[in-house]
């Protein structure tokens, strides 16, 4: 069994007192883990600290040996990026172990002065790499949830409304590009299934440019859901949309274009055979 | 469906539409899962044939995954007019016949 193990079967309370004695002075972020679940963390690394030191394999750290302490690290890792710690507050977590253990071997080896160096040095590359792979852990939760936000932002800037008995509407907010459509085309396709509707508002008051490609992109929508057997309507046409679209010979062809939403909508109804009636006043 | 099988639903059709003197055709492909621009092609084809055989051709139940590869393809199938499902093509092909029929006969007269 290597030194350290040994330092750390024997000394396991001291060191963890001392521990979390110096993690208080760095940061200890009371207001984010409480006292005792923080003791447990430390308690648990260092079992499993002292577990994977007895391999006497200190430097391979993405060894087998060290797997249940990476798993650990990147358990707390994950959770207190979601419970709102800096990388740098997690990695102290691992560097604040420094001090009680550099203290334990100078006890223990204060008449070898060149033993005492080299297990210092090994520890301390020790726990570099292990205070580093929880920053790594860290990185790759925080690019997950931008992916996933990502994800999420795209699907909620296309809603496909029902704005009546076989009558949808897509409200489109942003810039249109080729995703985006893709996305859109998807979402309007799959409700014109579901709700059997034969008319579909697009709404463009909310894209702020039309150049010939978003144009292009409208086209193709528009074609798809003909293709299903649903008529587009474009609505939300702005005066310079309008100027934009004749300056650029964007070629409509027969696709309906409305000003406002309320017309197509009006549109909409006739085409399906319906109509709104003011009720008699009483 | 392979490229065989539309030619023979090519010939077959022509064929039905003279013997029975249809007037409208109604192609069901809501059992395609994929296209590709051979099959596009082919049911343009059709409907153009059936028109010039005096019959109105319509395709529904397509699929949001084949339409949009059809789009992709640009293959925007003009002149062939589409609905959601079979309910609404038969619907569609009885209007757009008896719209004909009226107008022929308004002509004649």
């Amino acid at each position: 069994m290597s030194l350290i193990a040994t330092i750390l079967k024997q000394h396991e309370a001291e060191i963890l007192n001392e521990w979390l004695r110096d993690m208080g002075e760095s940061t200890r972020r009371t207001d984010l883990i409480s006292d005792a679940a923080l003791k447990e963390q430390a308690k648990r690394f260092l079992r499993l600290f002292q577990e994977a030191a007895q391999g006497n394999n200190l430097a391979d750290v993405n060894g087998p040996h060290w797997s249940a302490v990476r798993d650990m690290l990147t358990d707390i890792s994950g959770s207190r990026a979601q419970q709102g710690f800096s990388p740098g507050e997690t990695a102290m977590f691992v560097f604040s172990l420094k001090k009680p253990l550099f203290a334990q071997l100078r006890r223990n080896l204060a008449k070898d002065t060149d033993g005492l160096a080299d297990e210092t040095w090994a520890v301390t590359q020790l726990l570099d790499k292990l205070g580093l792979y929880t920053t790594e852990v860290y990185q790759r939760t925080r690019n997950e949830i931008i992916v996933r936000q990502q994800q999420e932002m795209l699907e909620l800037s296309t809603p496909v409304i029902k704005l009546w008995e076989g009558i949808l509407a897509v409200p489109l907010i942003g810039t249109l590009d080729s995703a985006r459509t893709q996305v859109v085309m998807e979402a309007l396709l799959q409700q014109i299934v579901s709700t059997g509707s034969g008319v579909a508002i697009i709404d463009i008051t909310g894209v702020p440019t039309v150049d010939t490609l978003t144009a292009q992109h409208l086209l193709k929508t528009v074609t798809a859901a003909r293709l299903m057997g649903a008529d587009c309507i474009i609505s939300g046409i702005r005066p310079q949309i309008a100027q934009t679209i004749v300056h650029l010979g964007v070629a409509l062809g027969e696709v309906v274009t409305k000003a406002s939403l309320a017309d197509a909508f009006a549109q909409a109804l006739k085409r399906t055979g319906q109509t709104v009636v003011k009720l008699g006043g009483q | 469906m392979h490229d065989r099988l539309a030619m023979t639903l090519q010939d077959d059709l022509t064929e039905r539409i003279s013997q029975t003197g249809a007037k409208g055709v109604l192609i069901d492909i809501s059992s395609l899962e994929m296209v590709d621009s051979f099959i596009g092609r082919m049911l343009g084809n059709i409907a153009a044939m059936s028109r010039v055989m005096d019959a109105e051709t319509v395709v529904v139940g397509m699929q949001p995954a084949v339409a949009i590869t059809l789009v992709e393809l640009g293959l925007s199938l003009h002149g062939v007019r589409t609905a959601l499902n079979v309910e609404k093509g038969m619907e569609l092909l009885r209007t757009t016949i008896s719209a004909y029929d009226r107008s022929g006969i308004d002509a004649g007269s």
